[in-house]
């Protein structure tokens, strides 16, 4: 575990730029705590790239299953209801959202 | 004799020889939870009044069925806390969830159901499935029925824990880097993760898509392919599950092992690993070789590199499936926020734990541009490499062996402030996620009277070579433990 600033691979401005892509509000002790903590697994991470994987291909998934089809038949889906009834907040049958543009 | 004791196949000849009922049986556990999980704290929820309506209609459709009822009619089970399960809170042990009551069951669970088994509760887990310990969890921290000071493994702890403690005849968790294997092995029970595909994953909540998959925790082996049975097949629902026909598990597990190979792979022994466990897990080598059972030295050579690769991809791909916890459908919302951005990232900052926050903030660095080559497609090209060497072995061997953790129980507190000493843990299960290989854990002996945990991964689909082997085993070694637990 990395504990000097200077040391740190993955700088404060990293942590609240990634946490700005996630939309994952973070304090300060948070940025500062996760700044360490990033660095040093991203560090163990660079053993990867004593590797060579140049003629290798990646894997996503490990099962060899492709195109996986299913008769286009209509199926019952859930009641409105029932979907709706874990909303934190809603208007009669819909979800209620923010609004997305300011005017 | 305390019902609550009893495993699954025990269960059903007394229920089917009439001289127990689904109440009784049902009865017997929820007295066990009330008289143990104050101190093993394995539940999230139980569901009493549900269990006995359940166990009522079990005992009712038994008087039908006669010997025609399904294995598991009228078994008390415990279902981690990620698996959907419809009217009952399911929270992935996250504030994101507290409240979270799915309107639909997982297809595990329909499959159960369809069974007749009983959901005795909800069992705690690490949040999100994410951790070796269940300290991640967002509620408290499940206790080892063997030493409550200690953990009991994770992210399924509450699972492996409930079964250990008699709080549940089986359960079922899910393994996404040996979040099945590594609490089994640590609370002294069997667990399996199947061959990614086997189990619909339907109704899971998603941790990482292409390593996650449903599997049983036991109290035997023969429960584990009783289980394994009744959760195993495609399923429309789930474009991932495998057409592989599901073989009848409890009678090939009984096959022969004489002529096995199985292989030793020298990269998970030596340094890192406590003597005594390694000790142990030599023993229980020695005894398969007496067996009949072929033993060979083979290696892993990126076994090394497994645990950067596992946890690049794995966070890579919880960031993306968490991006659904917005507030809006269900879930944790935050109030008064002034934007839009506002809303979303405050709900997931307050809906969120420490670990799940560091895997987002992992996976979205792992995935964001400029990174994606040097992290997310090296991960998964070194997933070929890891993927090979087990292809590689298994021209020699039909299954690998090794311990299933290196240690045995560590104490609650130990490894929460390093994130790499608890990723550690799980060193010798992750590679079979990585390369979606099915894998078994079960006992093979006590250290400090702590349970260590024997592991057999095997060839996609090959679950019966495993159960065979772990079957074989089992009754050779002829042990069955048990905590002390008062």
């Amino acid at each position: 575990m990395t504990d000097s600033e200077g040391s740190d691979s993955i700088s404060r401005a990293d942590v609240q730029h990634v946490a700005n892509l996630a939309r994952l509000a973070l304090s300060a002790e948070e940025e500062e705590r996760f700044q360490h903590q990033l660095s040093a697994v991203f560090e163990h991470f660079q053993k990867l790239s004593a590797l060579d994987t140049e003629q290798i291909p990646p894997t996503a998934q490990v099962i060899p299953l492709k195109n996986v089809m299913r008769p286009d038949t209509v199926e019952p889906s859930l009641a409105e209801q029932d979907v709706l009834a874990n909303a934190p907040d809603r208007e009669g049958d819909q979800f209620r959202v923010r609004a997305i543009l300011d005017f | 004799m305390n019902l609550s004791t009893l495993t699954v196949h025990e269960a059903q000849d007394l229920l089917g020889r009439g001289e127990t009922t689904s109440v009784e049986l049902t009865e017997a556990v929820l007295a066990r939870i009330e008289a143990v999980d104050e101190t093993v704290k394995a539940y999230v929820t139980v569901t009493v009044e549900q269990a006995r309506a359940q166990a009522q209609a079990a005992d009712a459709r038994r008087a039908q069925d006669g010997a025609d009822a399904p294995p598991l009619l009228g078994i008390p089970a415990a279902i981690k806390d990620v698996i959907n399960t419809k009217g009952v809170r399911t929270t992935c042990s996250s504030r994101m969830l507290e409240n979270y009551i799915p309107p639909y069951d997982a297809t595990v669970m329909q499959k159960l159901n369809a069974q007749g088994s009983v959901l005795v509760g909800k069992t705690n887990m690490d949040e999100f499935a994410m951790g070796s310990s269940t300290e991640h969890s967002a509620f408290f921290t499940t206790r080892n029925p063997w030493d409550t000071d200690r953990v009991p493994g994770g992210s399924s702890g509450g699972s492996a824990a409930a079964v250990a403690a008699d709080e549940a005849v089986f359960s079922l968790g899910s393994d996404t880097g040996g979040s099945i294997r590594q609490p089994a092995a640590l609370c002294g029970v069997v667990g399996m993760k199947p061959t990614y595909g086997r189990v619909s994953r339907y109704g899971l909540v998603a941790f990482a898509s292409s390593l996650d998959q449903i599997g049983p925790f036991t109290k035997d082996v023969t429960d584990c392919a009783i289980v394994l049975e009744a959760i195993c097949g495609q399923d429309p629902k789930d474009a991932t599950s495998a057409p592989e026909v599901v073989p009848a598990w409890r009678e090939a597990m009984k096959q022969d092992v004489r002529g096995l190979r199985i292989g030793v792979p020298r990269e998970y022994f030596g340094e890192g690993t406590d003597p005594a466990v390694e000790e142990s897990v030599r023993e229980a080598i020695d005894q398969m070789m007496a067996l009949g059972v072929e033993v060979e030295d083979v290696s892993l050579p990126h076994t090394d590199h497994a645990l950067a690769t596992y946890y690049i991809i794995a966070p890579a791909e919880a960031s993306a499936n968490l991006a659904r916890y917005d507030g809006i459908r269900y879930g944790h919302a935050a109030q008064d926020a002034e934007s839009m951005w506002e809303a979303y990232s405050r709900t997931r900052g307050e809906g969120f734990g420490s670990e799940v926050k560091r895997r987002i903030l992992v996976g979205t660095h792992a995935l964001s541009s400029g990174y994606y080559d040097a992290y997310y497609l090296k991960a998964q090209k070194v997933r070929t490499l890891i993927a090979a060497d087990f292809q590689q072995a298994f021209e020699w061997v039909d299954a690998i062996v090794s311990p299933t953790s290196a240690t045995v129980a560590f104490k609650i507190g130990e490894r929460i402030d390093d994130p790499i000493s608890m990723y550690l843990s799980d060193l010798y299960t992750l590679p079979g996620n990585v390369a979606g290989l099915p894998g078994i854990s079960l006992p093979c002996g006590l250290a400090d009277g702590l349970p260590i945990g024997l592991q057999f991964v095997g060839k996609p689909f090959e679950e019966s070579t495993l159960l065979r082997l772990a079957f074989a085993y089992e009754q050779a070694s002829g042990v069955r433990y048990t905590p002390a637990l008062a």
